[in-house]
Formats: C-alpha cells, sequence, structure tokens
C-alpha cells in the first residue's frame, strides 16, 4: 500500500527535526503518508514553491508565514500554520573582537541582555567617536525572528538597528565563513551555525534567543490556508506524525538516535554530536570550551511548544509594525492572529486547549511591559526606539 | 520591436556557462547593459554599485534571500526593488519557479517592459537545463559503451567467442531478461570479479 504523496520542503536547521524525524522515523508513514522532503537553499524558495503549490507542506520562519499572508514582499497567499516545529532556537554569536570590546565594557552578568545591549551601544559611540566603520551584524532573512530579536535586543540598550549599526541578510551555510573574514561582527542564526563557529575558534555566543524571550515561536509547518481546508483529514495524520516525532526528539533516551538521523548528508549534514549539544540545550559558548546550560535554549515539543499560539503571532506582527515593515491595522492583526492555528492542532492531537506553559504573557521578554495583544499600539509606545 | 536596450541588467548566477548563455541570449535582444556577478561576497554592495533595473539570479542560490532585503524601504536600502511577479501572475511565477529563476526589478518599473526580459530568461534557462540533461545522457553512454567494451573482452577470453558473437549473447540476455545491455555487461564484470 502507498501512502498519500507529500512534498515538503525544509532548511537544514535543527529545529527542522521534527519534520525530519517523522518522515525518517517512519511516524508520517504509519499515518499513511508518503512524505518526499526537499532540502532547499533559500527562504524566499521554500516560500514561493509552497505559495505556487511545488510544496505541499513547508519548514517556515514564523513571520514569513505572516507575511505571506498579508501580502508582504511578495504575492500574498494565506498560509496556516497548524504545528509550531520550535519555540527559540537561535544564538547571536559575535566575533572575538567585538567580545572583548563588549565584555569591558560589561557591567554586572554577562548572560543578561540588558547589561550586554548596554556595553553595545557603548562601544558603538566610541566607534562613532573614532570615525570607525559600524559595526554589521547578519541575520537570516527580513521577516525572521533573527532579525527581530537582534533588533529588541540592542534597541533595549539604545542602539538604533538602522542608524547606529548595520542589518544584513546572509544564508545560514555563509554565516560562519563571513564572521571569520569579517564581512560581519556578529550574527543571529539558528543552529547548528553558532556552534560551528565557536568549534572553529572564531566566535563567542553571547546570547541564547531564550535570553531575550523566554518563549518565541521560531519555524512553524506550514500549509497554505485553501489547502488545508480541502485535506483536512491529511492535516490531521500530519499534525499526529509531527506530534510523535516531537515527543520521541524530547525523550532523552533518544536524543543520540534523533542527533543521528539529523545528521545525515541529505538532512543537516552537520556531525551529529553537534546536533546533540543543540537538543540537549548544552552549549560550547567559548573557543576555550565555556559550557553554558539552559532548558529553554531549543523547545520542540515540551512545555507545549508544539501548540501554535497566536500571542505569538501577535507579537511578531508588533515587531513588523515597530520596524516599519507594516501599518498597523485591526485587519492586519486579525490576518496574523489566524495564521497560527491552535485549533487545527487540538482537532488533530485531540487534547483540549492549554498551552502547557507558565510564561504570563506567552512571551516572557527581558524588557518592556507585559505583552497585550489587543492593544499593540500602546505596547509599542513603551519603547524608545521604533520607526514611526 | 526593437527591445529597450537602456536597461541594466545584472545577472547573479555561479555558473558562468548558464550566465553567459542568458547573457549572449540578452545582447542578441538589444539589451546591451548586462554584468554578471558570479562571487556571491559583498552581493549587496556590488549590487548598488551596478544600479541596475533588472536582477536576475538562480533559484539555487542562497544569497536569493540577500536580494529580498531589498524590498525594505529603508535607508540601507539606496533603490527599493520588487518582486517580479505581482498577484494575477501567477503563470509567470510557475514558470520561473520550474525553469530556476527569479527576477527582481526597481520598484515603479512597469511590468510590462520587463516581460520580454523575463520570458528570454526563462526560455535560455530551460535550454541550459536540457543541454545538461543531454550532457549527463552523453557521459552515462560514454561510460556505458566503456562497460560493454570491458565486459565483451571478459566474454570472448572466458568463452572463447568472437567480439561478434559476445556482443549478440550480451544482447540476447538482455532481450530476455528485459534489462538493457549495460546492466547485464556490468553484472559480467562484477561476476567475473567475484570469481577471479
Amino acid at each position: 500500500m502507498t501512502g498519500h504523496p507529500l512534498r515538503i520542503g525544509f532548511i537544514p536547521l535543527v529545529d527542522a527535526s521534527a519534520l525530519i524525524v517523522a518522515v525518517d522515523k517512519g511516524f508520517a508513514a504509519a499515518e499513511g503518508l508518503d512524505v518526499t522532503l526537499v532540502r532547499e537553499v533559500s527562504w524566499s524558495n521554500v516560500r514561493d514553491k509552497l505559495n505556487i503549490g511545488l510544496f505541499d507542506a513547508a519548514h517556515l520562519l514564523a513571520p514569513v508565514a505572516i507575511a505571506s499572508s498579508l501580502g508582504l514582499g511578495h504575492i500574498k497567499v494565506p498560509i496556516v500554520a497548524p504545528f509550531n516545529l520550535g519555540i527559540n532556537g537561535n544564538a547571536i554569536t559575535i566575533s572575538p573582537a567585538l567580545h572583548a570590546a563588549l565584555m569591558a565594557q560589561a557591567d554586572g552578568d554577562p548572560d543578561d541582555p540588558m547589561v550586554t545591549a548596554k556595553a553595545l551601544a557603548q562601544v558603538v559611540a566610541a566607534r562613532k567617536k573614532a570615525g570607525q566603520e559600524p559595526l554589521t551584524f547578519g541575520m537570516t532573512f527580513p521577516y525572521s525572528t533573527h532579525n527581530y530579536q537582534l533588533r529588541f535586543w540592542m534597541a533595549a540598550g539604545g542602539v538604533d538597528p538602522d542608524e547606529d549599526v548595520q542589518l544584513v541578510v546572509l544564508p545560514p551555510p555563509y554565516m560562519v565563513e563571513s564572521l571569520a573574514n569579517g564581512l560581519v561582527d556578529a550574527f543571529c542564526v539558528g543552529a547548528p551555525w553558532n556552534s560551528v563557529a565557536v568549534d572553529l575558534g572564531i566566535g563567542h555566543i553571547l546570547h541564547f534567543a531564550a535570553d531575550i524571550l523566554k518563549r518565541g515561536a521560531e519555524k512553524v509547518l506550514a500549509v497554505r490556508g485553501k489547502w488545508a481546508e480541502e485535506n483536512p483529514d491529511v492535516l490531521v495524520r500530519l499534525i499526529r506524525a509531527h506530534q510523535r516525532a516531537a515527543d520521541f526528539i524530547e525523550d532523552p533516551a533518544n536524543r543520540a538516535e534523533a542527533a543521528q538521523v539529523l545528521s545525515r548528508a541529505d538532512r543537516i549534514n552537520v556531525d551529529a554530536e553537534v546536533i546533540g549539544r543543540t537538543l540537549d540545550g548544552r552549549l560550547k559558548i567559548s573557543p576555550d570550551g565555556t559550557l553554558r546550560a539552559s532548558q529553554r535554549y531549543l523547545l520542540v515539543g515540551r512545555e507545549g511548544a508544539a501548540r501554535p499560539d497566536p500571542v505569538q503571532a501577535a507579537w511578531l506582527y508588533a515587531q513588523m509594525v515597530r520596524w516599519g515593515q507594516t501599518k498597523l491595522t485591526e485587519a492586519g492583526l486579525k490576518t496574523a492572529l489566524a495564521v497560527f492555528r491552535p485549533d487545527l492542532y487540538d482537532t488533530a492531537i485531540g487534547i483540549k486547549g492549554g498551552n502547557g506553559h507558565s510564561v504570563t504573557d506567552g512571551i516572557g521578554a527581558f524588557v518592556g511591559p507585559v505583552f497585550d495583544p489587543s492593544d499593540i499600539a500602546a505596547h509599542l509606545k513603551s519603547f524608545a526606539i521604533f520607526r514611526r | 520591436m526593437p527591445a529597450e536596450p537602456f536597461f541594466k541588467i545584472v545577472i547573479v548566477d555561479e555558473s558562468p556557462i548558464r550566465a553567459a548563455i542568458l547573457e549572449e541570449g540578452l545582447r542578441e535582444a538589444g539589451f546591451t547593459s548586462v554584468e554578471r556577478i558570479g562571487d556571491m561576497h559583498n552581493l549587496l554592495a556590488r549590487i548598488y554599485a551596478l544600479d541596475p533595473d533588472v536582477i536576475l539570479i538562480d533559484l539555487e542560490n542562497p544569497s536569493r534571500d540577500v536580494l529580498e532585503q531589498m524590498f525594505q524601504v529603508s535607508r540601507a536600502v539606496k533603490r527599493p526593488i520588487a518582486m517580479f511577479v505581482d498577484q494575477s501572475d501567477s503563470a509567470s511565477i510557475q514558470a520561473s519557479v520550474d525553469a530556476g529563476v527569479s527576477a527582481y526589478i526597481v520598484d515603479g518599473l512597469k511590468k510590462e517592459r520587463i516581460k520580454p526580459v523575463l520570458d528570454l530568461c526563462i526560455s535560455r534557462f530551460n535550454a541550459f537545463a536540457r543541454l545538461q540533461n543531454e550532457l549527463e545522457k552523453t557521459k552515462s553512454a560514454l561510460e556505458e559503451r566503456k562497460v560493454i567494451d570491458r565486459a565483451k573482452g571478459l566474454l570472448m577470453k572466458l568463452k572463447g567467442l568472437s567480439e561478434d558473437e559476445a556482443y549478440v549473447l550480451m544482447r540476447s540476455t538482455a532481450m530476455r531478461e528485459k534489462k538493457r545491455i549495460g546492466e547485464i555487461a556490468q553484472s559480467i564484470i562484477t561476476a567475473s570479479e567475484i570469481l577471479k
């Protein structure tokens, strides 16, 4: 018996693990799905191939799903996310020179993003005074969590991300090389690239994304809204296969096997040991071997991570507004909220509601007021730096 | 109809042959201002320096995401660019994705004026893919010929056959087993190596 054929695109990153494990460990086949995974080289490709129907589903940056539904940067195609592939998982990595400069200014715990953001402001001011080039930060896409996390962090210290530094898009596989040859001074990217830079001795992990937001939706399983309507049964099976994969990955007894599956050349193609570190949340953060562990580094299924939370969509939409990518409107917010579909998730998994976490506003940002999705305008006014 | 040669076109492609094929086509069509970027370092800075009206990039290029940054209307972006396609033109997106190319234009430029550029680009990309396919086929045919010759030699030596007889034996076996003659030749070579 052959299963229902599906083509699903992904970018080789550790937060695609629920998707990859669902396919390679047979959870998708057990649901009667015959999935062909297609490894892609750019988010633009993933978005376009999903939008025009060459992919049935995709591993997608959460903000790209929202941007596509709003028609930002590309044609407007309503996308829905019935499964959240990961919460957190990014890190900010900086060059040894910038690390030394920041640590010289840091007044307090360097794991505290407010301390490093203020230090960054001083370094930026000193460079300006000395007539040096502005610092350059690499991130993955204009509509990316990496872009918003970097901006949120540095703006808290008084650094204007559009005026005081340069933010440039770089494909994740080019990040490490660009840091090594000085094209960028720092970058924000998902696993495994931060660890790769540390292992090569050319970067220090300054922050885990979880330092900036306790809960930040990272990648989603994305499908076209129309496809979801036309294929409700297939969608249920796809969500169930992903949940089983997420549960598998989160069981520490399976970590080594999961890392092995993910490390294959046609999947993430990075050493299983490096992938294992990310899944365990125990990362080498400095070339001298310093380890840092965090229970929140990357949540694949635990703490309700897999259930799409519309609050996350609202927060990402608020960042698009804050940085001038779109205007705040009722309709826009409504569209953004409708991308994240906990109802589809609950139907498939057979549970009733409940977010399964204890972060008060669902975001847990290190600075600013409690996030209120019903009053984004007031929320944004509380920040000194934003594009009016 | 004469083309509009004053468009400045940049081709971002790591394949020099494909870029040359495209460039030639564009020049023939009257677009004289064509530049190629084959090295992805400092891509945006180089594009700003060339200041093109149209950018063509192959879809296998991870740097495509870098171009999307130019959609942003910010100080960092000198001339905002846009996707070539719009909401009503899903056929164009389909055709270009199928061909493996994507086009970006300076915001405000009328899309119908650029349409011939994209059409030409799609047909040249498709032609290149066909060429590559044929090349692959020729290569594997050559490989197969070598394998058949080796197997023929083995049969001649082991069974004392003439060249023609050895070939006829392989061909009839292939027909009987519904396999390609190359596969039969390969199994003869494998078997002889095991039995050595």
